[in-house]
């Protein structure tokens, strides 16, 4: 099991200067090297996160009293217009689909790079230039884009937001949108064309899974949101009438158009981080995945019922068919559930090690859970009803979205060595998780308690109430340890900076970008292993531990 | 039901408030089991599963009878959370014939809250507060739009919330059970005042509401009513407004 394929090129000839090329800004402006795009990626996703949660500490402080004045009611309108814009287009996808996965996804595979690489660098201008488009709303006379990060159809026409907030809004989206799009065709013909030898696709890892069933989604969904903003921008500036009502134009059709995007756009969103953590607790579990084809199954049915669901952000406008969207909606939960007790069950009899990628993985897994249970209330229509556009639904979101926010720091801790070659420091990386965990549920509760006492989402003022403003007070303290959390990365950067040297395998990894060097040269690999499992470097370093079906092991022990 | 927890939900006033609200307690029931089941596994393997040296444990990947069990009893639960559903809903969405009808408009600031067949009209913006009067147990029917922008209709104590939109006219029924003033409140973004567009639902009994009509009989409220529901009627009509495809 030691042999290794003839390497393609071998060790020595590229132990020199493997690639000869311009070095600085301009290999950055240049570059067509999907781990330095991936970097690029990550980077300024990063700090996409600092930006919408500053907002966020902006609006807790402002909801901390009823009455608060820290900022207009104008200001707050586009505040939370904008804090969820740049965290769902700016932060959350674009760091699943194109930071992690760009860096990671070809080298799972054993391909040398995406198979556009060309593709790739535009896809990452495309969404800087979306990032900067959109924030600069924030610098005309008008302000940013104010009418919440759904844009609904009439308040988004030229009559209800004149400004050139607006349009900056939708231009921004429709650049990131494009750069996504690139991103989902690059990530298909990776996976479909540059697999190596032996890589067969019930091999392939589970992230590489979820990142090819999340391209294709990007590819059904992120059209269709397309087609929608260039409705709107016509109806803003061309005269057309497509979701006014007096021209004979239809407000709720905008609705349709943007949850057939926006709710596979959940998927989108949540998919690579399921993938990630599926990988993480493995590894840290020693290990396989448990139930590596049923998790597949699970994927392709939650991303087949994701395109039938999206009129249930819609049951209150009275015109949709409540029952099939509830029933939809309902299902979900079922290859939902049973990624969860993969997870536990990957867990199970294993040797379970607690490390900073862990502890996040674990808080992804708790909060995950809570925000997948409150979920299940809002498949259902009367109950809908009862909380819809109230805090219980903000609190539902930023359970989910929160517990990305745990995957993200999950997968940033595991591969920083495939990305800096370093290690980041595993003490502040567990102060971190604790600061984020405990922050992020004394924020999300609170806010449930809300939503179920009455109190709507998007208000700049609420009634003085002194339940509601004690509830209000604790989810502002909430926010505060999660803005701490993210002061600790940052720092931890900065302490880890070029420190701790990783090695090729310090987490005794599953799949092949534990095989190559950290970082992984030029085109990710001198060598690679044979791959007959979902597991190539486990199989290489423990040919004797294979993985087998629950009672096997002892008929091979005979 | 009564002596289950209502786990930060409130029964409310109307009839259907209150089967919501056992509906939300069947819901909470299953949550609490298996959050609490999935929470006691994960704790289990963090205690007695931990890393406690460089042995390599069983690699074992498949279960199928565990897995088949953890994939039927989600589907059995969601089939048994459908069927509650489907009960609550059908009752909350059906609207029976009724005398009393009252039509909701909201708009940007504020409500107006008309009475067809009475010269009853209601107008308020924002901290005026406007106030909904109707009859305790008498089905009430709604007919809501709005002439703007899209925004909602909601009352806390009604464990019920409408999109009102513009184009559209909703229609729904309530049947309050106790009388009283309830706090409503606009909840759909609607622009810069959306949090203070307020109102009040004023729930008294049959013979208080035929009164407070009454009150209104007179030739200055008559005028005022036409005046008003013409108004409305001509700024809908250049909205060409439709009845919803499914009757909510």
């Amino acid at each position: 099991m030691t042999d290794t394929l003839t390497p393609a090129v071998s060790h020595d000839a590229h132990g020199h200067d493997e690639h000869h090329g311009p070095s600085g800004i301009i290999k950055w402006l240049t570059t067509t090297d999907h781990k330095i795009i991936g970097l690029s990626y990550t980077v300024t996703a990063v700090m996409m996160f600092v930006i919408g949660g500053l907002f966020a500490e902006i609006i807790r402080f402002q909801l901390a009293s009823p009455n608060g004045n820290l900022v207009s009611l104008a200001q707050y309108n586009e505040l939370f217009t904008m804090h969820g814009s740049v965290m769902i287009y700016l932060f959350v996808g674009p760091f699943a689909f194109g930071a992690l996965a760009n860096i990671i996804v070809p080298i799972q595979i054993g391909a040398p790079d995406m198979a556009f690489p060309r593709l790739n660098a535009l896809s990452y201008w495309l969404y800087l230039g979306g990032c900067i488009t959109m924030l600069s709303g924030f610098f005309t006379a008008g302000g940013a884009a104010n009418f919440g990060w759904v844009g609904y159809a009439p308040l988004s026409n030229s009559l209800n937001a004149p400004g050139a907030g607006a349009d900056l809004w939708i231009g921004g989206l429709l650049l990131t949108g494009f750069s996504a799009i690139f991103t989902g065709v690059n990530l298909c013909a990776t996976v479909f064309y540059l697999r190596a030898p032996g890589m067969t696709m019930f091999r392939m890892p589970i992230f590489t899974w979820n990142l090819l069933v999340t391209a294709i989604l990007i590819l059904l969904a992120f059209p269709v949101l397309t087609a929608g903003l260039i409705m709107l921008y016509a109806d803003r500036h061309f005269g057309t009438h497509i979701f006014t009502n007096g021209g004979g134009g239809v407000p709720v059709l905008w609705q349709h158009i943007f949850w057939f995007w926006g709710h596979p756009e959940v998927y989108i969103l949540a998919l690579p981080f399921f993938g990630m953590v599926t990988d993480i607790i493995a590894t840290f579990s020693k290990k396989p995945v448990f139930g590596y084809k049923g998790m597949i199954f699970a994927t392709l049915s939650i991303a087949a019922l994701s395109l039938g669901v999206w009129a249930h952000h819609m049951f209150t406008t009275g015109v949709v068919l409540l029952p099939f969207f509830s029933i939809m909606s309902l299902l979900i939960a079922v290859p939902t559930g049973i990624k969860m007790f993969n997870w536990i069950g990957t867990m199970w009899r294993g040797q379970v090690w607690f490390s900073a990628s862990m502890l996040m993985a674990m808080g992804f897994l708790f909060t995950f859970l809570i925000g997948g249970l409150t979920g299940i209330y809002l498949a259902s229509p009367p109950l809908d009803f009862m909380t819809h556009d109230t805090y219980f639904v903000v609190a539902h979101f930023h359970s989910v979205v929160m517990a990305l926010v745990f995957g993200a720091m999950s997968g940033l801790y595991f591969w920083a060595p495939k990305i800096t070659g370093y290690l980041l420091n595993e003490r502040i990386g567990k102060a971190q998780f604790w600061f984020l965990f405990i922050g992020t549920q004394v924020f999300t509760f609170p806010l449930y308690l809300l939503g179920l006492y009455g109190m709507p989402r998007r208000m700049a003022l609420y009634p003085l109430d002194p339940q509601w403003q004690h509830l209000n007070e604790i989810s502002t303290f909430g926010a505060v340890l999660i803005g701490i959390s993210t002061v600790l990365f940052v720092v931890n950067i900065g302490v880890s900076w070029k420190k701790y040297p990783a090695g090729d395998n310090p987490w005794d990894g599953h799949t092949l970008e534990w095989f190559t060097t950290s970082p992984p040269p030029h085109h990710n690999f001198y060598r690679l292993p044979k791959i007959r499992s979902e597991r190539p470097t486990w199989d290489y370093n423990h040919p004797e531990h294979v993985a087998l079906a629950h009672g096997k092991h002892e008929e091979a022990a005979k | 039901m009564n002596r289950l927890p209502g786990f930060g939900a409130s029964p409310g006033v109307t009839t259907s408030s209150r089967s919501v609200y056992h509906l939300w307690q069947g819901f909470s029931v299953g949550a609490v089991i298996v959050g609490a089941l999935v929470i006691a596994l994960m704790l289990w393997s963090f205690a007695f599963h931990r890393r406690k040296g460089d042995a390599i444990p069983a690699q074992t990947q498949y279960h199928l009878p565990l897995e088949i069990i953890y994939t039927v009893i989600p589907i059995l639960i969601v089939i048994g959370l459908f069927a509650a559903t489907l009960v609550v809903e059908n009752r909350e969405v059906a609207n029976p014939k009724t005398d009393v009808n009252i039509d909701v408009n909201a708009f940007q600031w504020g409500w107006e809250f008309l009475y067809p067949g009475h010269n009853a009209v209601v107008f308020g913006q924002t901290t005026q507060t406007p106030v909904m009067v109707m009859p305790s147990n008498e089905n009430v029917h709604i007919q809501l739009t709005a002439t703007d922008v899209i925004h909602g209709f909601y009352v806390h104590d009604f464990n019920f919330s409408r999109y009102a939109l513009p184009g559209v006219y909703n229609d729904f029924t309530f049947r309050a059970v106790k009388n009283g003033t309830f706090f409503g409140q606009c909840t759909q973004l609607c622009g810069m005042y959306h949090s203070l567009m307020y109102f009040r639902v004023k729930v008294v009994s049959p013979a208080a509401y035929q009164a407070w009509l009454n009150s209104f009989n007179n030739a200055k409220a008559a005028k005022a009513a036409q005046a008003a529901m013409s108004a409305l009627n001509q700024q809908l009509s250049t909205d060409v407004a439709t009845k919803p495809a499914y009757g909510g």
